[in-house]
This record gives C-alpha cells, sequence and structure tokens, in this order.
C-alpha cells in the first residue's frame, strides 16, 4: 500500500485535521513505515486463525442496571471552550 | 407502466432500563440539558465502559418475539464518525456479530397475512441531542441521551406499501410495550424509524437505486412520506432522470422529502473492534431463562380476556391497547374477582378521566387494591353506581383511601330497613292518588312511588329493597 497525497488529503479530511506542507510530508513518511511495519503479518499463513480482538480469555463483564448520580455540570462543561444555557456550543451543524 | 415499491426498515428503539449503556447515569427523558451525563458517556480520555447486563437481556427477548436466532458470541464494534453529537467520535455499535438475526414479524393488511424478515438486531449506543441557536448560528449539544441503550432493528426489504409498514410498525411497538423493553414512544423519540425506499417496474427481480429517510417521528409523516417519495422516484425514471442514491429528509410542513447536504465521505466508519469492551457469551441456560420469563403478548391477553373472562372482543381490544390499561386490569380483578366490572369501569370512566386531563394512560397511578375494593363495595350494594364513580375519580386524582371517603361523604347506602319501612309508609300516606292509580293497573304509579320513595332517602337505599317493602306494602293495601 502506498501512501500518496490523496490519501494523506482523505485522512485529513476525516480527521478533521489540517497538515501544513512539512507536516504532510512526515505523515507520509511514518504512515510508510508503519503500513510495511504491519505488512509482515501479511507473510503469516493465518487461514485456519481465528481473528483475536481481545488478548484475555474471559467474557461477560457487566454491570447490574442500576442509575447512579451524575456528574455537576458545571463539572462536565468545565474544559468546554464554549458553552451556552448549559450546553457545549459548536460551530453550526446542523443542517 | 406498473411500478412496484419495495422498502425496508431501521427502526431504533431506546430501552427501558434505567441506567445507561456503558455508565449508571439515568436515561430518564428530559431533565436539564447535560445533567445526566458523566466522564464515561462525555468520553472524557481514560474512562472505561462496563456493560449494563440488562440490555443484553432485552436484546436476547426482542430476538425470541421476533423469531430470531439469537447469537452466541457477541462482540461490540466501533463505529467512527466526527460529529457533535457523539463525544468519542465514536459508536460503540455490532456489525460483525449482532445479538440477533434470521426473525420474522407476522402482520396482517386487510385480511391478507404477510411476514416480514428481521435480517438484524443490533445493540448500540444512542447520540447526544443537537439544537440549532439561531441567535448566534451555532449548534448547541446536550449529552443527556448519549449513552441510552438502543436496538436498531434491520428489516428485510420486505414491504410493499405504507399500510403493511405501518401494520409492521404497530405489531413491533406492542411486541416491545408488552415485552417491557421500551416504551416506543415516537414523539419522545424512543422509538424511529429510517425508510429505505426503491421502485422497479412490475417483473423485475433486481432492486432500483434506494433512497433514506431518517428519523420521521409519528406513523403518520411515515405514511406520507412513503406515499411522497415512491412517487418522487417514480416521476424521476418517467422522466428519464436517475434516482440519486442519497439521504432524504422529510417536511412534515411542505409534505415533501429533499436530499440533505451529503458530507463527504460520510460513508467510510472505519469499523473496528471495540477494544475496551469484552465479548459477550449467550449460554444456551441465558437463552432458556429469558423464555421462561417472557411475558404474555397482547395477543394472547386478548384472546384470554374473551374466553376465559367473558369480554367482548372490542373491551380485549380496548384494555390492551395500552399495557398499563391491561395490567391494571389484570392486578384489579385477580382481587376482586369481578373482571367485567372492572373493565366496565376502565374503559367507561378511566378513559374518560385520562381524555379529560389531557394525561396519558401509562402516566396514571391508580393503586388496583383501592379500585377492587370499589367494585366489591359497588357489587355488594354498599354504594350505587354514582358514588363508584365519585369515589373511582377522587382515587384517580388524589389516590384518596375508599371506604374513608365514602364516610365523609355520606356515600354509604342505608342499611337500616327501618328508615325505608318508614319512609314508605310515609310516602304512601302523602300520595293517595298515585296508590288508587296503581291499585286500577297503572304500573307507571310504582314507579313514581319508588322515585319518591328514594328521593325522600336521597337515593342512598338500595332500589331493590325499596322495590320489595313498596310491593309488599301495596299488596296488603
Amino acid at each position: 500500500m502506498t501512501i500518496d497525497n490523496k490519501l494523506i488529503e482523505y485522512l485529513e479530511e476525516l480527521s478533521r485535521l489540517r497538515l501544513t506542507e512539512e507536516e504532510k510530508e512526515k505523515a507520509k513518511a511514518d504512515l510508510s513505515s508503519i503500513i510495511n511495519y504491519v505488512d509482515k503479518l501479511n507473510e503469516l499463513d493465518t487461514e485456519n486463525t481465528e481473528a483475536m480482538s481481545h488478548p484475555f480469555d474471559y467474557t461477560n463483564n457487566f454491570r447490574k442496571d442500576e442509575a447512579g448520580s451524575s456528574f455537576d455540570r458545571e463539572l462536565i462543561l468545565m474544559n468546554a471552550p464554549q458553552k451556552k444555557n448549559g450546553c457545549f456550543r459548536v460551530p453550526k451543524t446542523v443542517e | 407502466m406498473a411500478w412496484e415499491t419495495v422498502i425496508g426498515l431501521e427502526v431504533h428503539v431506546e430501552l427501558a432500563t434505567k441506567s445507561k449503556i456503558f455508565c449508571s447515569c439515568t436515561t430518564e427523558f428530559g431533565g436539564e440539558p447535560n445533567t445526566h451525563v458523566c466522564p464515561v458517556c462525555s468520553g472524557l480520555p481514560g474512562v472505561l465502559p462496563t456493560l449494563n447486563e440488562s440490555v443484553v437481556e432485552f436484546a436476547v427477548k426482542t430476538g425470541l418475539a421476533t423469531n430470531c436466532e439469537i447469537t452466541r458470541f457477541n462482540k461490540f464494534d466501533r463505529k467512527n464518525y466526527f460529529y457533535p453529537d457523539l463525544p468519542k467520535a465514536y459508536q460503540v455499535s455490532q456489525l460483525y456479530l449482532p445479538i440477533c438475526r434470521n426473525g420474522h414479524v407476522d402482520i396482517e393488511v386487510n385480511g391478507t397475512k404477510k411476514s416480514i424478515g428481521i435480517h438484524e438486531i443490533h445493540m448500540e449506543e444512542d447520540a447526544g441531542k443537537l439544537v440549532h441557536d439561531p441567535w448566534e448560528d451555532s449548534t448547541l449539544v446536550d449529552y443527556n441521551r448519549c449513552g441510552v441503550p438502543l436496538l436498531e432493528i434491520v428489516s428485510e426489504p420486505d414491504f410493499r406499501n405504507a399500510d403493511e409498514v405501518i401494520a409492521y410498525l404497530e405489531k413491533l411497538r406492542e411486541t416491545l410495550i408488552y415485552l417491557g423493553v421500551s416504551d416506543c414512544k415516537m414523539q419522545e423519540g424512543s422509538m424511529r424509524a429510517d425508510v429505505n425506499l426503491s421502485v422497479r417496474p412490475v417483473g423485475q427481480t433486481e432492486f432500483g437505486t434506494r433512497t433514506e429517510m431518517k428519523n420521521i417521528n409519528s406513523f403518520k409523516a411515515i405514511s406520507r412520506a412513503i406515499v411522497y417519495e415512491a412517487k418522487r422516484q417514480i416521476e424521476q425514471i418517467e422522466m428519464g432522470k436517475k434516482v440519486l442514491q442519497e439521504t432524504r429528509r422529510w417536511d412534515e410542513n411542505k409534505d415533501a422529502t429533499y436530499a440533505m447536504r451529503s458530507k463527504e465521505n460520510a460513508q467510510d466508519y472505519r469499523y473496528f473492534p471495540e477494544p475496551d469492551l469484552l465479548p459477550i457469551e449467550i449460554s444456551e441456560e441465558w437463552i432458556e431463562r429469558a423464555k421462561a420469563e417472557m411475558p404474555e403478548t397482547a395477543a394472547q391477553k386478548r384472546e384470554r380476556y374473551v374466553k376465559e373472562l367473558g369480554l367482548t372482543e372490542y373491551d380485549a381490544r380496548v384494555l390492551t391497547a395500552e399495557r398499563a390499561l391491561a395490567l391494571l386490569f389484570e392486578s384489579a380483578s385477580d382481587i376482586c374477582k369481578e373482571p367485567k366490572e372492572v373493565c366496565n369501569l376502565i374503559t367507561g370512566e378511566l378513559m374518560r378521566l385520562i381524555s379529560e386531563s389531557g394525561t396519558s394512560a401509562d402516566r396514571i397511578d391508580i393503586d388496583p387494591e383501592k379500585m377492587a375494593r370499589i367494585i366489591t363495595l359497588t357489587v355488594k350494594g354498599r354504594i350505587n353506581r354514582n358514588a363508584e364513580k365519585e369515589v373511582f375519580e377522587a382515587l384517580f386524582r388524589e389516590n384518596i383511601e375508599p371506604e374513608q371517603y365514602i364516610k365523609e361523604k355520606g356515600l354509604m347506602m342505608l342499611e337500616d330497613d327501618d328508615l325505608v319501612n318508614d319512609t314508605v309508609d310515609r310516602v304512601l300516606s302523602e300520595n293517595p292518588k298515585s296508590v288508587e292509580d296503581f291499585k286500577n293497573g297503572k304500573e307507571k304509579a310504582f314507579g313514581f312511588l319508588v322515585g319518591q320513595t328514594m328521593r325522600a332517602l336521597k337515593g342512598k337505599a338500595n332500589p331493590q329493597t325499596v322495590n320489595k317493602i313498596l310491593r309488599e306494602k301495596l299488596g296488603s293495601m
């Protein structure tokens, strides 16, 4: 897999990030080396190997359905760059 | 050319759990913005989700009620997208191993039965609510709903018209409400439907290009949107244009759908297994237990009410139209053993009180034990029908103690036969003309004398007792 400018632009779009030309070049190099590293796994025969999503042999970790108290709104909104009427305020997204 | 409409539905229902799917914040509807929020559901870094066991239980029950296969080994997946309604920038959902698959829901439209396939049902979390702020042209975000557990029920494209869709939604709603897994209130958003629709010439086996209409919030609007969109697509094709695969919004006021601005790359969700949640294994024993706990369906209740309790089909339908009414009916009937009396009080008085007070059946809070006591008193002739209604209304409004209320208001019927005797004597001596008329065969005069006696006793005597004493006395005159 080659990391070209088109792919970098697509990733910028998905992650809502804007990279400078310099950062783009660096990202291209970094991503290429990551892909190459992971590509090594393709050399293995995984025909009969079940894909693993968790390293632990453990299932059914549940909590009982009991409602507890939530956080104070002031704390929840503490790090919000903008807030209004008890809500987080963000650029217009509603169509 | 004759056209056929093909419709598939994605129905989202919010589960009636007390707490959210991955944290213990309440799922209660309403509340001041961002007051049902914690670090887990607001997506702060470093927190870990823990799955609410009831969500899995409700999903299994829903699967069983819709004839699905239950997936024994379940996992969650991340659906990544960047939008402010999800603070984590991903929704925890199930893509690869949904909890239920290959089911069906049977419907009936105008006497014709049809089976609608259920492709799958999966568990996921709801997103927050975005409100447009017209003053500053910005968006305000409330995360109270974020993390409320959802089931997404995906049907096969088996519907051919709006009537089938509505019949299916009504059946699904009734099933889920009676299972106790969701309250399915479309106006509060606890049941929402996305409609996938395409058209094709009759006889063609391949599907046409489909459009998706999202979050239409009433059965009526869904029905109208389907009729409109099918017509629009047919017109496009007949004009030689192509139907575009897109998401369209139903505009209630304009009675039309219009294309939403398509977000670039919106479809690239980059799903991958959710590493923060462990897999779920559903044992045979779990499924058997869920089967044993499955409550009676509305249809089963209707059949039992008619066959075993002697109600009419109509009354059985009225009682089961709301689960709260059916449950009240059953509890009160169990106590007083007078199902027909309980039914009459619910379908008559209670329905009137609910409509007059502008509340809804699922919000009423009537103690079935007190209701049963009122009915027993009426059946035994201790209070009359008017008093029954009055006491019941007081129970509805203020949860009074029936016996105490009856005593305070003096609604108890007289049990003093001497008083009735004396009153009858007085009425007879005051109305010699009527006595004469009765002797001459005028039955009407008897009714008049009963009326006079009842009036003198302020309606608190048992009419049967008054009748009996009057007949005796007139007979010996």
